[in-house]
């Protein structure tokens, strides 16, 4: 029998981490993440979790530390948020273009300057370009399934993958979580094989320079150049959308709990104005929707889980009728708009759909999001031309601009 | 839904309070609770808040509570510091804890006031932490008497959930003494 | 038909010339007088300071004493280390006669 308990966010991560079994945890303490580690830590000292619990100074090391248990052959987890994260960057790429399934939850922080320990997703959207599968959770539930789900997805395409929820918001808040059953994820999650892995009885050099061109090693067989790796990952995060998809459809089997794979609906079916977003804000959104829905109109959301890989032809086909796109998003790529407005208007492009995709900024450094100020910017969203005119405009939602 | 506000200083205990709320609540049949502490750093004596949503159907919202059903106050002196009356709607529930009953002046909206001496019940209880007595879980005794969609037998679970056993019966005996000992009345309000 | 490389990360197993061979990194060598090198002239291991100099480890302690030409990057150091000055530096074209 599994059991609910009323737990948190951070909580839920780190039980659903014990029940996937890593060898190694190395994780630096940083708000709003910190739970974790200390958990994690206490799990390892008490037994509960047989992995070494490896201290380490820095971010940077404790994601080096995971390159290093990774390649020869261990399960591994680390969690950080906001400049823990930035401080990882370098190592981010590496860990990707090592192919190592390294899972790691990101409690969404905003990042310092100035400082802030409050939730706004800026920390991982910068993130993007570094080669790792992004997920996106909307309550304390989905964080425990989807770490499970991550391990699965990371070990099939090889590829670091990422576990995103909004600090404080979810990392802080108790809710009933059902937690699965030991046996059961044993089941679900089948042991890691690495692609490779260093072994003092087979000698290899991992990463050794890679040159411009191809080339025909000591044995004659002719080895990829810097950008046919590169083209590697590229294929299999196209390969990552179906694995994503099918893992969430396994869970479902087994768990009873969907969560859409890449995107999730609410309310779409008849839908042509959609409301969309990632993690908790998105979540608050259906609650705006209910409302405008009690007024007639014809509105959904469309909840963006996996950030990357992009799920471009879902959305393609979620947005199909769509007459107008509000983008609600906790980050702001400078000079720009919000990098995910920009993500679903390229998704869109060449698609036929020419619905105008609006742009808001919201909850940056904590700052709450309430329901009524969803409701009230979709209506003025609206009001505006009906809908049509969004040129240019980015609405930095509850922001005085004096 | 439900939507209470704990308001307290560093070290009283509001965050224990909402969370066996929310797990007396959940025992109780509600599906959505949801217990979140003020969000940032936490800091011994300075004044903080908690928030319990309690619900029939699993909770969708995360942002603050702007108007809260029900206020919990562990200390009166936040009165002067914090905006209690602010966040609370008109109609709903004040939990004060307190030496002597709030006076009617200071009663700016139409409210059930709940009034009790936690801190003489915890006292009497024996109930203290570094000498100073533990009024938090005696307010939710005072609570589910004026407030009662939640049995006294599952806060007594929930207590029991978060604490060990010695610990958790302690508590429920202050919190039932609380339970008998608290005071209701309906106020109209100044609206000062 | 030429064996492709299936890896997804860079990998490479040690073999000769993996790496490629360093020895064509310069346009000139170290050439060994054996008639003044101390292990050839005492013919027992001795000095052997080209070896210890050697950052490359390529000079082999062998009597005579050998270099590998192959990865050999022409530094220098052991020609400015060797005390009887039997090592000199040549241009590759004049070192096979």
């Amino acid at each position: 029998m599994s059991e609910i308990r009323i737990i948190t966010g951070n909580e839920a991560a780190a039980l659903a981490v014990t029940l996937c079994e890593p060898k190694v945890v190395a994780a630096y303490p940083i708000t709003p993440q910190t739970k974790i580690s200390e958990l994690l830590s206490m799990y390892v000292e008490t037994g509960t979790l047989k992995a070494e619990y490896v201290r380490v100074e820095s971010e940077h090391s404790a994601l080096t530390v995971l390159i290093s248990a990774s390649t020869v052959g261990a399960r591994v987890f680390t969690a950080t948020s906001s400049n823990g994260l930035l401080y990882m960057h370098e190592q981010l790429h590496w860990a990707a273009g090592s192919r190592l399934p390294i899972v790691m939850c990101c409690v969404n922080r905003g990042v310092g300057a100035p400082w802030s320990i409050f939730n706004d997703q800026q920390d991982s959207m910068s993130q993007r370009d570094t080669g790792w599968i992004q997920l996106y959770c909307r309550d304390n539930q989905e964080i425990i399934d989807t770490v499970i789900q991550a391990y699965r997805i990371a070990e099939q395409v090889y590829i670091p993958t990422m576990v995103c929820y909004d600090g404080f918001v979810l990392s802080h808040t108790m809710m009933p979580v059902e937690i699965p059953e030991a046996a059961q994820v044993k089941n679900f999650l089948p042991p890691y094989r690495p692609h490779t892995f260093l072994d003092p009885e087979r000698p290899r050099t991992i990463n050794p320079v890679f040159f411009p061109w191809r080339r025909e090693n000591a044995e004659g067989v002719l080895c990829d150049g810097y950008m046919e790796m590169r083209y590697k990952l590229q294929r299999d995060f196209d390969t990552s959308l179906e694995v994503i998809e099918d893992v969430n459809v396994q869970y479902t089997d087994l768990f009873g709990r969907n969560y859409g794979g890449l995107i999730w609906e609410y309310q779409t079916g008849d839908a042509d104005i959609f409301v969309t977003g990632m993690g908790s804000i998105a979540q608050e959104a259906t609650l705006a929707v209910d409302a405008l829905r009690e007024e007639g109109i014809k509105i959904g959301v469309v909840g963006i889980r996996s950030f990357r890989p992009f799920p471009k032809e879902k959305l393609i086909h979620a947005f199909s009728r769509a007459r107008i796109i509000i983008v609600f998003q906790k980050a702001i790529s400078y000079g720009n708009e919000g990098g995910l407005s920009t993500e679903v208007k390229a998704a869109l492009y060449g698609s036929g759909i020419d619905a105008p995709v609006h742009d808001y900024i919201a909850g940056l450094g904590g700052r709450d999001v309430k329901t009524r100020e969803l409701i009230a910017a979709i209506r003025d969203t609206l009001e505006r031309s009906g809908g049509g005119d969004c040129k240019n405009k980015t609405t930095w939602l509850n922001c005085h601009r004096g | 839904m439900y939507e209470i506000i704990w308001h307290g200083r560093g070290g009283q205990g509001v965050v224990l309070a909402s969370e066996v709320l929310a797990e007396a609540a959940y025992l109780q049949g509600y599906k959505g609770v949801t217990s979140a502490p003020t969000f940032g750093p936490e800091r011994r004596g300075a004044p903080l808040a908690a928030s319990t949503r309690i619900s029939h159907e699993p909770i969708r919202t995360f942002s603050q509570i702007e108007h809260a059903d029900i206020a919990v106050v562990l200390d009166d002196s936040l009165f002067k510091v914090v905006d209690i009356w602010g966040r609370l709607k008109e109609g709903g529930i004040m939990v004060v804890n307190s030496s002597a009953p709030p006076a009617e002046s200071s009663i700016v909206k139409k409210v059930m006031i709940i009034w009790i001496d936690a801190a003489a019940v915890a006292r009497e209880h024996r109930l203290t932490a570094g000498g100073t007595p533990v009024v938090n879980t005696p307010l939710l005794g005072a609570l589910v008497k004026g407030w009662n969609y939640i049995a006294l037998e599952n806060i007594e679970q929930g207590l029991a959930i978060k604490m060990a056993a010695s610990g958790a019966y302690k508590n429920f005996q202050a919190v039932k003494s609380a339970f008998s000992k608290a005071v209701i009345r309906e106020y109209r309000g100044t609206h000062a | 038909m030429i064996k492709q490389d299936e890896n997804i990360s860079g990998i490479c197993t040690p073999a000769i010339g993996e790496a490629g061979k360093t020895g064509d990194w310069s346009d000139v060598k170290p050439a060994i007088d054996h008639s003044k090198c101390t292990p050839a002239v005492k013919g027992k291991a001795a000095c052997f300071l080209c070896w210890l100099y050697c950052p490359e480890g390529v000079v082999h302690m062998t009597i005579p004493v050998q270099i590998d030409l192959d990865y050999c990057k022409g530094c220098g150091i052991c020609a400015e280390e060797c005390p009887p000055n039997a090592i000199t530096m040549v241009r590759k074209e004049d070192m096979n006669e």
